[in-house]
C-alpha cells in the first residue's frame, strides 16, 4: 500500500480526496464571492479587479487548472463513492424506508450536485466563455475606462485610465433576463445546501469534528452557509428589483481611496 | 399494580419477509399476531407466533436471537424500517409489545446489505464482520507475555472513551441503516477502541490500514456522513469514532509513506 | 466403573501448581504442528484455549454453534473478575481468594484446583489489560476494583457493567488473530452432535452445519469441550436462548462422566416473570441489595398497591431473619427466603411471584439524583422491561437460575474421565464446588483457556503418535454419524402435534418446582417420573417442522430439549441421592433449625460422578473423595 493508492483506491481515501477537494473549492467559491461583492461598489472596483486577473497569465492558468482538476477529482470520487454504495446496499430494497435523523442537506447531495455541476457549465458559458448570452459579453461591450488606480495589497495594478473589458455591465446585464437570475438563484440555494452538508462533512472526514464541538461547528456552518446564500442571492436579486443597473453603477462615485 | 398492564392484550398483524434460503427469492407475508401483552418483548411475540404457524403447518419464522438482554448481538431485524426497531439505545431483543398499539402493522425484515446476504427469513448472515477483524482487530499479546496490568497507567479519560467505543455488540444494525451499508461505524469503534490505549499503539497504523481494507474489499458502502448508523446504534456508539478512524487511516497512510522500510520483515506474528 | 484418578500433584498447596507445570510431558515446538486440536465453543474458555494453543503451534480447529464466536454467553456477565492483586492494599492473597472460593462453594470443590485458579487469577488480569480490555480505572491511570458477595476484601476488576462482554471480546480478538494467521480453522454456525471416540479416546466430533444442514466428521488427537452451561434445563434463566447441554451429554453418553449435575446456582435478584409466554429472565445486579430493603405483605393475598400498604403491615423479611446480613444476606438465603415468602401466599405482582426491592428509604437517605447515579441503568433496563418506575414504586423481584456448577468431571489436568476429552470453563464441573462466587465464573473461564490447558495438554499429546489421530472414516465416525443423522431423521418424522418449546417450558416448571431452589425427597421421586413420562409423550408428539438440509431452528432446539429433558431427570437423581445441603443444593430435610444448609461432610464430601449405562438403564454414581489437606471443612457462616 502506498499514500497515492491508498488515497485513489480506498473508500476513506476517496472521501479524503472529497473532502480536500471540497476544501478548495469552498475557498474558490467564498473568494469569489467576495470578489464579486465588488459589483456594489464603483464599476472601476469589479473592472479592475478582472483585469488584474486576467492580467496574471499563467498563474491564473495554474489556478484555472487546479480548480478544473479539483472539479474532477471530486466528482470522480463521488461518483466512484456512489456506485460502490449502491452495490453495497444490495438488489433487494427495504420494504418501509425511513430516515432517522440524516439531515435533508445530507440526502440531496446527488441531486444538489448535478445542479450546481450544471449551474457551473452554464456559468462558465456565460461569464467566462461567453457563449451563452454572448449580445452582453465583455468583448461585445464597449470597453471602460478605469477612473482611478486599482490597488492590490497597496500596490496600483491597474492605473486610472487604462481600458478595460466591462465585466461590471456584463453582469448587470446578463442578469437582467428573469430566467437567467432565476436559475442562478436556484442554483446557489442548492450550492449553499450543498455547502451545508459538505463543510460539515469534510471536518468529519479529515477526523477534526467531534462531539465536544459538532453542535457549535453545526452552527458555523449554517450561518457560513446562509452568508453564502445570501452574498450570492444579493447580486441577481439587486439586478432583479432595479437596485442594481448600469444607470445606478454610473451615478456611484467611485472610491477615494483603495 | 400490574395487573393493569398484563391484563390487556391486543392484536396486530406482522408483515415479515419470508425467504427459503440465501438463493431463494423472498416475499413480505402477513401472520396476525393476536393476544399479545404488552410486556412481550418483540422476540417473545415472534415466538408466540411461530408456535401457532408450526402448529397450523407452517414453517416458523427464522430469526436470529441470543442472550436476549441487549448484549451478544445476534438478534437482528429491521423493523418498520428501522433496525432494532422504534426504541433509541436498544436491541430488537429489548423492545416491547407495548411500544407498539392495537391494529398496527409491523413491517418485520432482516437486516439488509449485500454483505450481508439473507440465510433465511430474519437470519442474515453477517460473518464479515469476523472477517474484517480477523484482518486486525486486535492487539498481538501471546498468552504468558504479559507485563503486570498496573505497569502501564492509562488515563482515566481515555479508558473510559476506549469504553464507550468498546462496547459494540457488532449486530450490524449501523451497516442495516447505512443508506449506503457502510461499516464504518463498526470498524472505527474497533480501531478506535484499540488505538486509544497505549496498549494497542505498536499495531496502530498496521490495523486501520488492514481493516479498512478488508472492510473495501468485503463490499461495504461508504460513508456519506449522515449518522444514521450511530442513531440506529443499539449501544448509541458515537459517530466520533468514524472522524478518529479517517484521520487515523490518514496518518497511517502518510506514515507508511515516509517510514524507511526495514530490510527484514520477519519475526512478527505467527 | 470409571476410574476417576484427579491427579492431584504432591506437594505443598502453593507448590502443586509450578511442581506440575515443570513435571509433565511437553510437545516440542516442531511436533506441535503435528497435533489437531478440536476446540467446540468459544465462549471465554473456549476462545482462549483455542487461540492460546494455536500461538503454541498446534493446529486447531475450533467449532461454534454461534454465527460469530463473539456471542457466546460470557459475553452477559455484569459484574466483573476475580483476581487476587491486592493493587487496593487491603489484605488480598492469593491463599485468602483460594479461601473465599472454596469457602463460597461450600467445601465441595478440590482444594489444588481452587488454588491455582486463585494463583493464575493474577495473570489473567495482565493477559486482559495487555489484550486491550478496557477496564475500570482511577484517575491516576490504574486499575480499579469494586467489592463483591462473600469476600472482605475488594478484588473485583470490571469494565461498566459489561465485564464479561470485554473479556469475551479481548479472547475473541486473540482468537480471531489466530484465524486470520491461519493457524485456527475456524466453524461457525457448527453445532457438536457427537463425540467420537476410538479406542478409549476422544478422536473427533460430529458436526451439523446449522445453516446448510451438512454433517460433517472431525479427526483430531484431542478434543476440548467449552461448551458453558446447562442451565437452560429450567427453560426460564438467565442463559441465552440458545446455551444448551448438547455437546457435553452427547460426550456423557459416549462415557464421559457427569459431575454433581445437581449443583445450581439461583441469583436472587432477578426480574420476576410476567406471562407463560416468556422465554428470558434478566437479571438486577446484586448491588442493589446494598442501598435495596426487600419487603413482601405480612397478610397472605395482600394485593394493595405497596403505597397502600402501611409500615407496620410490611415484613422485611431479611432484616428480622437475619438481622446482622440483613438485606446482603448470601445468594442461596435471600433466594430461599424470597421463594418461602410466595409460598405462603405474600408473594407480590400479578403471578404472586416476587418481592418488593424498595428504594424509598435510600431515595429519603441520599435523595434521588445519588440513587441514579449508583443504579441508573439498572432502574432504566428495568423500566424497559417492565414499564415501572423504581423511583416511584418498589421494584419486584424473584429468584432466578444462574449458573451450574457441576458439569463433565475433569481431573487436575482438566481432562475427563475419556483421555484426550478435555473439558474447560462452566462446561466442566472443578472450581466452584457447589456455590459459586460472584465475578468467579469469568475468572475460571479465562483461567482454563490461557492458563491451563497450554500446559496441560502437552502432557497428553506427548503421549500420542504424532500423525496417529485415526482417519474422519473409521467406523467410529461411521457410526457416530449414523447415530446424528437417525436422531435428526426420528425429530422430523414424529410429526407430532406439540411444538418443542411446549416440553422445554414443561421440563422447566418441572424442573423449577422439584429440583430449584428447595428439594425434597418426595418432590424429586415425583420428578423422575414426571420426566421421563415427558419425555415419552415428547418423543411421540413432538412437532418439528421444516427439513434437515436448512437453517431448522425447530429441529436445533429439539435436539437440545431431548438432552435436556435425559440431564433433567440425571439432575433430580443426583439431588436424590445427595442427602444433605450444600451450598446451591438445598434438601429440605437437611437444614439447620435457622434454614442454613446442614452439610453431611461424612457421607458426602466427595464428588458425585454419574456415568451413562445405556439407554433407559439407571446411571452409576462414581465418587471422587475430597481429600482436603490444607483446609477443614467447616460451617459455612457470614454472620
Amino acid at each position: 500500500m502506498n499514500l497515492v493508492g491508498n488515497l485513489f483506491g480506498s473508500s476513506i481515501g476517496r472521501k479524503i480526496l472529497m473532502a480536500v477537494t471540497g476544501l478548495v473549492l469552498i475557498g474558490f467559491v467564498i473568494g469569489h464571492l467576495v470578489g464579486n461583492l465588488q459589483v456594489f461598489s464603483h464599476p472601476d472596483k469589479l473592472n479592475g479587479y478582472a483585469h488584474f486577473l486576467q492580467s496574471l497569465g499563467p498563474a491564473l492558468w495554474f489556478a484555472r487548472i487546479g480548480l478544473l482538476v479539483c472539479v474532477a477529482i471530486h466528482i470522480w470520487a463521488a461518483t466512484v463513492l456512489t456506485l460502490e454504495s449502491k452495490r453495497a446496499r444490495g438488489g433487494q430494497a427495504y420494504g418501509v424506508k425511513t430516515w432517522i435523523q440524516a439531515t435533508l442537506a445530507s440526502r440531496y447531495m446527488r441531486w444538489t450536485g448535478y445542479v450546481v455541476l450544471a449551474f457551473i457549465i452554464y456559468h462558465l458559458a456565460h461569464f467566462t466563455l461567453g457563449t451563452a448570452q454572448s449580445a452582453t459579453y465583455k468583448t461585445a461591450l464597449p470597453a471602460y475606462k478605469m477612473a482611478q488606480d486599482y490597488h492590490v495589497l497597496g500596490f496600483t495594478v491597474v492605473p486610472a485610465g487604462t481600458a478595460v473589458l466591462d465585466v461590471h455591465r456584463m453582469v448587470i446585464l446578463g442578469f437582467q433576463p428573469p430566467l437567467v437570475a432565476g436559475f442562478y438563484l436556484l442554483a446557489v440555494g442548492l450550492l449553499s445546501l450543498h455547502l451545508l452538508h459538505g463543510m460539515d462533512s469534510l471536518f468529519q472526514t479529515l477526523g477534526w469534528r467531534n462531539s465536544r464541538w459538532s453542535k457549535s461547528l453545526r452552527n458555523v456552518v449554517i450561518l457560513a452557509c446562509l452568508a453564502y446564500f445570501a452574498g450570492n442571492a444579493a447580486i441577481p436579486g439587486a439586478v432583479l428589483t432595479g437596485k442594481l443597473s448600469p444607470e445606478s453603477a454610473a451615478k456611484s462615485a467611485p472610491a477615494a481611496h483603495h | 399494580m400490574v395487573a393493569a398492564s398484563t391484563l390487556k392484550t391486543f392484536s396486530v398483524t406482522l408483515r415479515v419477509w419470508r425467504q427459503a434460503g440465501p438463493a431463494a427469492a423472498g416475499a413480505f407475508v402477513n401472520y396476525p399476531a393476536k393476544d399479545i401483552s404488552p410486556d412481550m418483548s418483540f422476540l417473545e411475540m415472534l415466538d408466540v407466533v411461530n408456535d401457532e404457524l408450526a402448529a397450523q403447518g407452517i414453517e416458523p419464522i427464522a430469526f436470529a436471537h441470543d442472550c436476549r438482554e441487549g448484549i451478544c448481538g445476534t438478534c437482528s431485524c429491521t423493523i418498520n424500517g428501522k433496525p432494532h426497531g422504534p426504541g433509541k439505545g436498544v436491541a430488537t431483543c429489548q423492545t416491547y409489545m407495548r411500544s407498539f398499539s392495537d391494529g398496527d402493522t409491523i413491517v418485520v425484515e432482516p437486516f439488509r446489505a449485500r454483505a450481508f446476504p439473507v440465510v433465511k427469513d430474519l437470519v442474515t448472515d453477517r460473518a464479515a464482520f469476523d472477517k474484517i477483524q480477523q484482518s486486525g482487530g486486535f492487539i498481538t499479546a501471546r498468552a504468558g507475555s504479559a507485563p503486570d496490568a498496573n505497569a502501564l497507567p492509562i488515563p482515566k479519560g481515555d479508558a473510559d472513551l476506549a469504553m464507550d467505543a468498546a462496547q459494540c455488540i457488532g449486530c450490524g444494525a449501523c451497516v442495516a441503516a447505512c443508506k449506503n451499508a457502510s461499516a464504518m461505524l463498526f470498524v472505527s469503534a474497533k480501531v478506535g477502541h484499540l488505538g486509544l490505549l497505549p496498549q494497542g499503539q505498536a499495531e496502530r497504523d498496521r490495523r486501520v490500514l488492514a481493516m479498512v481494507n478488508t472492510m473495501d474489499t468485503l463490499g461495504f458502502g461508504s460513508c456519506t456522513n449522515q449518522y444514521e448508523c450511530s442513531a440506529a446504534c443499539p449501544k448509541l456508539i458515537s459517530h466520533d469514532f468514524i472522524a478518529r478512524m479517517n484521520r487515523d487511516y490518514l496518518t497511517a497512510s502518510l506514515r507508511s509513506a515516509f517510514k524507511p522500510a526495514p530490510a527484514n520483515t520477519g519475526g512478527g506474528a505467527a | 466403573m470409571a476410574t476417576l484418578d484427579s491427579k492431584i500433584p504432591s506437594g505443598p498447596l502453593a507448590e502443586k501448581w509450578r511442581k506440575h507445570k515443570t513435571e509433565i510431558k511437553l510437545v516440542n515446538p516442531a511436533n506441535k504442528r503435528k497435533y489437531e486440536v478440536i476446540v467446540v465453543g468459544a465462549g471465554l474458555a473456549g476462545s482462549s484455549a483455542a487461540s492460546s494453543l494455536a500461538d503454541l503451534g498446534y493446529k486447531v480447529k475450533c467449532f461454534v454453534f454461534h454465527d460469530s464466536p463473539r456471542r457466546a454467553h460470557s459475553i452477559a456477565a455484569q459484574g466483573g473478575i476475580n483476581a487476587a492483586k491486592n493493587y487496593q492494599n487491603d489484605g488480598d492473597s492469593v491463599h485468602r481468594l483460594f479461601y473465599d472460593t472454596l469457602k463460597g462453594g461450600d467445601y465441595r470443590a478440590r482444594e489444588a484446583n481452587v488454588h491455582r485458579l486463585a494463583e493464575v487469577s493474577v495473570n489473567i488480569i495482565d493477559q486482559c489489560v495487555a489484550q486491550g480490555v478496557p477496564f475500570a480505572r482511577e484517575y491516576g491511570g490504574l486499575l480499579a476494583n469494586r467489592s463483591f458477595g462473600g469476600a472482605q476484601v475488594s478484588r473485583t476488576f470490571y469494565a461498566r457493567g459489561q465485564t464479561g462482554q470485554q473479556l469475551l471480546l479481548g479472547a475473541y480478538s486473540a482468537l480471531s488473530r489466530m484465524v486470520g494467521a491461519g493457524a485456527v480453522d475456524l466453524h461457525t454456525n457448527s453445532e457438536m452432535l457427537d463425540l467420537v471416540v476410538v479406542g478409549g479416546q476422544a478422536k473427533g466430533v460430529i458436526i451439523r452445519n446449522l445453516v446448510t444442514g451438512e454433517i460433517s466428521r472431525h479427526s483430531a488427537d484431542a478434543v476440548i469441550l467449552a461448551t458453558g452451561g446447562y442451565g437452560n434445563v429450567f427453560n426460564l434463566s438467565t442463559y441465552a436462548r440458545g446455551s444448551n447441554a448438547t455437546a457435553i451429554w452427547r460426550a456423557y453418553k459416549r462415557g464421559a462422566c457427569m459431575a454433581n449435575p445437581c449443583y445450581t446456582q439461583i441469583h436472587p435478584t432477578c426480574i420476576p416473570v410476567s406471562g407463560d409466554y416468556q422465554s428470558k429472565l434478566t437479571l438486577m445486579s446484586e448491588s442493589l441489595r446494598n442501598d435495596g430493603r426487600i419487603w413482601a405483605p405480612k397478610k397472605a393475598g395482600d394485593t394493595r398497591a405497596p403505597a397502600a400498604i402501611p409500615e407496620s403491615e410490611r415484613d422485611y423479611y431479611l432484616e428480622r431473619l437475619y438481622p446482622s446480613f440483613g438485606n446482603l444476606a448470601p445468594r442461596d438465603i435471600a433466594s430461599r427466603a424470597a421463594k418461602r415468602i410466595c409460598d405462603e401466599g405474600r408473594g407480590v405482582g400479578s403471578t404472586g411471584l416476587g418481592v418488593y426491592l424498595d428504594f424509598a428509604d435510600a431515595i429519603k437517605r441520599l435523595g434521588e439524583p445519588a440513587v441514579r447515579e449508583r443504579y441508573g441503568n439498572l432502574f432504566d433496563i428495568y423500566h424497559e422491561i417492565t414499564a415501572e418506575s423504581a423511583y416511584k414504586a418498589p421494584m419486584r423481584i424473584y429468584p432466578a437460575v444462574h449458573y451450574t456448577m457441576g458439569g463433565l468431571w475433569v481431573d487436575y489436568n482438566l481432562m475427563s474421565n475419556i483421555p484426550g476429552l478435555f473439558v474447560l470453563g462452566e462446561a466442566n464441573f472443578s472450581d466452584h464446588g457447589a456455590n459459586r462466587l460472584g465475578a468467579s465464573a469469568l475468572m475460571q473461564g479465562l483461567a482454563d483457556g490461557y492458563f491451563v490447558i497450554p500446559y496441560t495438554i502437552g502432557d497428553y499429546l506427548a503421549g500420542q503418535k504424532p500423525g496417529s489421530r485415526p482417519a474422519a472414516d473409521a467406523p467410529e465416525f461411521q457410526q457416530a454419524e449414523a447415530n446424528v443423522r437417525g436422531q435428526t431423521t426420528r425429530f422430523l418424522a414424529t410429526k407430532g402435534k406439540q411444538p418443542v418449546s411446549h416440553f422445554h417450558k414443561k421440563l422447566g416448571k418441572i424442573m423449577w418446582d422439584r429440583c430449584g431452589m428447595a428439594r425434597t425427597k418426595a418432590g424429586l421421586e415425583a420428578a423422575l417420573q414426571e420426566i421421563p413420562a415427558l419425555r415419552e409423550e415428547f418423543n411421540a408428539s413432538v412437532n418439528v417442522p421444516g427439513s434437515a438440509d436448512t437453517l431448522n431452528q425447530s429441529l436445533e432446539q429439539a435436539g437440545r430439549v431431548a438432552d435436556f429433558l435425559d440431564l433433567g431427570e440425571l439432575m433430580c437423581r443426583d439431588a436424590l441421592t445427595r442427602e444433605e445441603s450444600c451450598g446451591g443444593h438445598f434438601r429440605e430435610e437437611h437444614q439447620y433449625p435457622d434454614g442454613e444448609c446442614k452439610r453431611d461432610d461424612e457421607k458426602f464430601g466427595h464428588v458425585a460422578a454419574w456415568e451413562y449405562q445405556g439407554e433407559g438403564k439407571t446411571p452409576v454414581r462414581n465418587t471422587e473423595a475430597l481429600n482436603y489437606e490444607f483446609t477443614k471443612m467447616s460451617l459455612r457462616n457470614y454472620k
